[in-house]
């Protein structure tokens, strides 16, 4: 009995529902960015708007790739991933006007807070190749989403990896 | 005995067709469920009001149910005996039916549509008032006075500041909309302050209950927002380069701690709460986060990786960047996510041991710590104001939901949605002016 009134309860309590609410927003977004897509390796939109940089979607080109992943607790940039990162680099230095964001995740495990310092640690770090690597400091900016975007959902191993990464994505993109 | 729980749930269905049919905006969408309680809870009878039948909301019914979850309390049925006034109380009754206290009262419905509700609280071994009210509200009001009652009586009875009034906040997910949503401390009246399709973390109350401080990634990254709760209007106050998060109220309202990573790394500001001011606070090399401010305001807590893995640490306000912070966990690899205790003795905290995530507490002085639940992922814990609870998120069947134990760890209330993840709680001050 108490289980089918709980149920009935919840039932009503939805009925009640429905209103949504939006604040007044009194904020800018940042430079027109707008990520459709948050996972920058397969985005297609950069390059068919005439901004001119059409080698970052060339499947052919090592610049298609957009993703670093990491071992648990680490930030250190793997060396598979270093060829990639430094042809970045060398793409924005050579393109001063192309502007980067680096977005650092974690996967779910432990404090919200904590997992987007360690994500923006992993952002850092690829910065820091970044700009070793002829990156202007000012076409980069590293940012952490934490746990709070996870690409693949799961309690597992195999979820967990495909989370702990930075995406490297284009402004404009 | 007890009101049976099939009673209550009746009462509780009772409640909510009332809300929907007045089409009022307050509704609630959390379910409270109470476990445990300690061994010497005080039985209390509380006497339906005179003439409460006829108001919206019968005021006994909240003030019991405030009572029972605190776990302090045990309630004893009046069964059909009905004394409104002390002249019509038989103590020898009360006696026999083992109670300490008795709750009576009546209501009256003014002319005007008011409703004056009176009530006192008897000892029944002294046969005289402890304590007492009248206050005139309207039909709307009527929770509130429930819960300004039970705070009388809680308080009464147990020495203790009650928090019955009070509200908490915390972050509902219900697929990809995230809602920042406020209810009463017993799950009602909830409703949101902002909704997105982006995450949102971290919620924070200044001290004076008016403001949200919490971090949106509608902007595609971190950035902390101060919302007021009576206009809406909010501000991005902590929008640098990089990422800007983990917000903390000083306790005179006037500052915010916050994490940035304006300068590399993640590390701690003080910013003034209007976004002006920054002033750098820690500089090193490791992770700073979630700072959390001592109730006098002359330290912060907070979360670092300085010593290898993450511990909680404490550093003055007044800080030069080359001050040594001073750790204050030492078991375990994994402690994080400080709250301090309103009397500044002690903090809760987040504790990883064999790859469970659970709420501890530990004494300042001693430096004694806590275990105080047993679930697997606990997360964001936060001490009630008057201390006696804690309210954190944890993690059933997948599904996020409230829960809150008491600091001795012998009770226990679940708070859940039967759709979407709830998480990120935080309970939000005391009201009144003591």
């Amino acid at each position: 009995m108490k289980k089918i009134a709980g149920i009935l309860i919840i039932g009503l309590l939805s009925a009640c529902a429905g209103q949504t609410t939006q604040p007044e927003v009194d904020d800018q977004s940042i430079g027109g960015y707008d990520s459709s897509s948050d996972s920058g390796a397969d985005s297609s939109a950069y390059g068919s708007g005439g901004t001119g940089f059409y080698p970052l979607n060339d499947p052919n080109s090592i610049l298609s790739r957009r993703s670093v992943y990491f071992d648990y607790d680490s930030y250190s940039v793997k060396g598979e991933y270093r060829e990639m990162v430094i042809a970045h680099a060398q793409f924005l230095r050579d393109n001063p006007n192309a502007q980067v964001i680096l977005q650092g995740n974690t996967d779910d495990r432990g404090s919200r807070e904590y997992n987007l310092a360690l994500g923006q640690r992993r952002a850092d770090s690829v910065k820091n190749i970044m700009t070793l690597s002829g990156a202007r400091n000012a076409q980069i900016e590293a940012v952490s989403f934490g746990e709070e975007k996870p690409r693949a959902y799961g309690s597992d191993e195999s979820a967990w990896s495909q989370n702990r990464r930075a995406d490297i994505v284009y402004r404009g993109e | 005995m007890l009101m049976s729980s099939y009673r209550r749930t009746v009462n509780y269905v009772l409640v909510i067709l009332l809300f929907c049919l007045a089409s009022s905006p307050a509704y609630s969408r959390l379910n409270i469920e109470i476990f445990g309680g300690g061994t010497n809870r005080i039985p209390i009878a509380i006497v339906p009001f005179a003439d409460e039948n006829r108001l919206q909301q019968r005021v006994t019914e909240v003030i019991a149910a405030d009572l029972y979850r605190s776990g302090l309390f045990r309630l004893v049925d009046p069964g059909s005996l009905t004394p409104y006034a002390p002249a019509e109380v038989v103590y020898g009754d009360w006696t026999e039916r083992g109670a300490d206290a008795l709750v009576i009262g009546r209501t009256i419905i003014m002319p005007n549509g008011l409703v004056e509700v009176q009530f006192r609280l008897m000892d029944v071994a002294k046969q005289a008032q402890i304590a007492g009210l009248a206050t005139v509200v309207p039909m709307t009001q009527l929770r509130a006075a429930a819960h300004q009652i039970a705070d009388i009586i809680y308080e009464a009875l147990t020495g203790e500041v009650g928090v019955f009034s009070t509200r908490i906040a915390y972050v509902l997910k219900q697929g990809n909309k995230y809602a920042l949503q406020i209810a009463d401390a017993d799950g009602f009246n909830e409703h949101s302050i902002i909704e997105y399709t982006e995450p949102i973390i971290s919620p924070a109350w200044s001290p004076d209950g008016s403001q949200i401080a919490y971090v949106s990634f509608e902007n595609k990254k971190p950035v902390v927002y101060v919302q007021t709760l009576a206009t809406r209007q909010r501000k991005a106050v902590a929008s640098f380069s990089g990422s800007n998060s983990a917000p903390a109220w000083s306790p005179d309202g006037k500052k915010l701690a916050v994490v940035l990573s304006l300068h590399g790394g993640s590390q701690l500001y003080l910013i003034n709460a209007d976004g002006s001011g920054l002033q750098r606070l820690t500089r090193s090399t490791s992770i700073d986060t979630e700072p959390n401010f001592s109730p006098d305001g002359r330290h912060i807590i907070f979360t670092s990786d300085r010593g290898g893995s993450p511990q909680i640490y404490r550093i003055p306000v007044t800080a030069s960047e080359s001050t040594t912070a001073e750790r204050l966990t030492f078991e375990g690899s994994y402690n994080v996510s400080p709250d301090f205790n309103h009397d500044g003795r002690s903090f809760t905290f987040i504790h990883r041991h064999n790859g469970r995530f659970n709420v501890a507490v530990q004494d300042i002085a001693t430096r004694q710590m806590q275990i105080l639940t047993n679930t697997q992922f606990d997360e964001s814990p936060s001490f009630a104001p008057n201390g006696r609870m804690i309210l954190y998120a944890t993690e059933i069947g997948g599904r996020g939901i409230l829960s809150a134990v008491s600091r001795d760890g012998q009770t226990r209330q679940k708070l859940s949605v039967q759709t979407g993840d709830i998480r990120e709680p935080a309970w939000g001050p005391l009201l009144r002016k003591r």
